[in-house]
């Protein structure tokens, strides 16, 4: 097997929290994420799940250096880039992409579509064959929009039409890696489909790897390969997508699972939910041993005190001592 | 005789493009303890409708006609057309709501405690100490931990799914016979949403109320209603009990929608079926149906009919009522 794409390892980001006025001293560090290590091969959709605050965001962002690592390792392509600066970052860029959640806010609104999309290959210097505006007529109609969208504004077009206009963007200089960070949450159901329907064609026809940030966890099971669950700032459990939904390990992921709404009513009356009590702790001060040992109804005395590790539990890799 | 009886409601908004139809003459009931969902996409009309008769529309550039009964303590009245301060006797009495984000339903300057009593005071007239009982109460029935000491705490201190709870509790200050609630678990966590939809259910079984539940999200549905109801474009296209309608949906918009929502139970499937196309313009509906540029089965109609002539809402079978001319002339 050829090495990985992308290969993280003990990835941590802290973000520095300042207390209450504006020239009081650092307060303390939220460490949106704590540690974390996976590889992503070509051609492979990793879903990274998880509730808010847990870092998912921050992750995805990490890793494409939009915030600089804390500490820890990020491997493209077998190239160290945790140290880059911007500058060296830069050629990178046109490999790795990203996909934000809010395409009303991710576009210039004073922009035509065609400025907005073109802006890539002049960023780069890139002259594609036969020009930059044909090269994004052909986007444009490869996203499921059409050539002549190419002088209108992002507010002449709906949520599920400015998303493809974002996909467009991303896919402009022909990336490896493009991390989607919530690309469907803000679209209504039948458009979330078409948008979760043509990510999955431009991954088979360009070969991408994807980095699938969401928070539902029904939608990742359509797109992704394999799942990453987020909790606290570390990863709980990764598995392929035939096995976590079926046999989750960790009790997180059992409890994640069991809480999503199932649209068949006499399952859903069936069904047993794991409500878990209590809140998320805070990031800035995540309880001792296990992260989740807060609210864990398995929880035993080693899991207060002895943080577990990811290790391999049948085809997946769980961090817990008792998994099931 | 029901609960909340609307009838042929509709709500016309002014733009200097023109007037927007947002809600074109719907008509449902709603029973005591019942559990009506509305859903549909973004659009068309599911909060509106509702908001409208709750006088919570801004005048002047809306129009609303119809009639919404509402059995209240003092007897039937009819909301549309109440005045103001008619109407401010009945909301957040007979009839609450609790809305999708509680941040900005909430006043950042005032205590929970301080809003829990005025929701109280403003309808009953009583010393404040009973008022600070009552919050006291529903604040712990909310599952608000240490309640006599959290009516000092302001809603910033609150967590997302903490501040639903404080919201469900003003909600229910008065006892209300009918809960509105306007996507209540959409700002939310899939963990937490479980927490509330079940605090919700709960309550309801112990407070007798009817809620209205309005959503877009199907599984959120399955789980907590009895009936639903299906709106697209301003029109209520769909209504079943929840059983018959994920079982037997007929209208191909709902057929869609159950199509397009990802399902975790199925085995894993490499495409979902997407509807085509974009939700129409309100300002800009053919004649014909409004889901017709869009809906696969419009060929089965002879004539062109689905583009020229809007369906009527028709019972097809006891109780289930559907807008579409595939089923025109197939009743019961």
């Amino acid at each position: 097997m050829s090495e990985p794409l992308l290969e993280v390892s003990n990835l941590e980001k802290f973000f520095p929290v300042s207390g209450p006025g504006m020239f009081s001293r650092e307060r303390g560090t939220n460490k949106a994420v704590n540690g974390i290590s996976f590889n992503l091969n070509q051609g492979e959709t990793l879903g990274l799940v998880g509730e808010s605050g847990c870092g998912k965001s921050t992750a995805g962002r990490t890793l494409l250096k939009l915030y600089d690592p804390t500490s820890g390792s990020i491997k493209f392509e077998g190239e160290e880039i945790s140290g880059y600066s911007s500058r060296k970052m830069k050629p990178l860029r046109t490999q790795m992409q990203m996909i934000f959640q809010d395409p009303q806010a991710s576009l210039n609104p004073r922009q035509t579509v065609g400025a907005i999309i073109s802006a890539s290959y002049q960023v780069h210097n890139i002259k594609p064959e036969g020009g930059i505006k044909l090269a994004v007529q052909d986007l444009l109609e490869r996203v499921g929009l059409s050539a002549e969208h190419f002088d209108r504004y992002p507010h002449e077009f709906s949520g599920g039409q400015r998303q493809r206009i974002g996909i467009a963007r991303a896919l402009a200089l022909k990336p490896k890696f493009i991390v989607c960070d919530e690309p469907v949450s803000a679209l209504d159901v039948s458009i979330q489909a078409q948008v979760v329907n043509l990510l999955s064609d431009l991954r088979d026809d360009f070969g991408l790897s994807y980095l699938f940030i969401a928070h539902d966890l029904s939608v990742v099971q359509h797109i992704a390969d394999r799942v990453a669950v987020m909790y606290l700032g570390k990863i709980m459990e990764i598995a392929p997508t035939s096995s976590i939904y079926t046999a989750p390990h960790h009790p997180y992921t059992k409890a994640l699972l069991s809480a999503v709404p199932i649209p068949d009513p006499k399952l859903e009356r069936k069904r047993e939910q794991i409500v878990l009590s209590g809140e998320l702790p805070s990031p800035m001060s995540p309880p001792t041993g296990c992260v989740f040992s807060t609210r864990c109804w398995k929880a035993q005395a080693k899991c207060f005190t002895e943080e577990p590790k990811l290790r391999k539990v049948e085809s997946s890799e769980v961090a817990c001592h008792f998994p099931e | 005789m029901s609960l909340l009886s609307v009838r042929d409601l509709r709500v016309e908004f002014s733009t200097p493009d023109g007037i927007v139809k947002a809600v074109d003459g719907i008509s449902f009931d709603v029973n005591q303890g019942e559990t009506l969902a509305i859903v549909g996409e973004s659009g068309s009309g599911k909060s509106v409708s509702n908001l409208a008769y709750m006088g919570l529309l801004p005048k002047g550039k809306t129009k609303i006609s119809g009639s919404v009964i509402l059995q209240t303590q003092n007897g039937p009245v009819d909301l549309i057309g109440l005045e103001p301060d008619a109407i401010r006797k009945i909301r957040g009495k007979d009839i609450a709501m609790i809305f999708q984000d509680p941040m900005s339903a909430l006043h950042p300057f005032y205590s929970i405690g301080d809003q829990l009593i005025e929701a109280h005071q403003a309808h009953n007239d009583v010393a404040k100490e009973v008022s600070r009982a009552r919050a006291v109460e529903l604040l712990s029935l909310v599952g608000v931990a240490d309640a006599q000491e959290r009516l000092r705490a302001y809603p910033h201190q609150f967590s997302g799914g903490m501040r639903q709870r404080v919201m469900i509790a003003m909600a229910l200050m008065n006892n209300p016979s009918v809960l509105i609630a306007d996507e209540p678990t959409t700002a939310l966590d899939v963990t937490v949403q479980a927490q509330i939809l079940k605090l919700i259910a709960d309550l309801q079984k112990q407070f007798k109320m009817a809620v209205i539940l309005i959503t877009h999200d199907l599984g959120v549905v399955a789980g907590a209603a009895d009936r639903v109801n299906v709106m697209y474009a301003g029109k209520l296209v769909e209504s079943a009990g929840v059983d018959e309608l994920y079982a037997k949906p007929k209208m191909p918009y709902t057929v869609g929608l159950l199509g397009s929502v990802p399902r975790m139970d199925r085995p894993h499937e490499d495409r979902l079926t997407a509807i085509p196309g974009q939700p129409p313009s309100l300002m800009k509906l053919s004649a014909g149906c409004a889901f017709a540029p869009r809906c696969s089965r419009k060929g089965e109609v002879p004539g062109n009919k689905c583009e020229t002539t809007s369906p009527e809402l028709i019972e097809i079978s006891s109780g289930h009522l559907s807008r579409c001319h595939l089923y025109e002339g197939k009743t019961k």
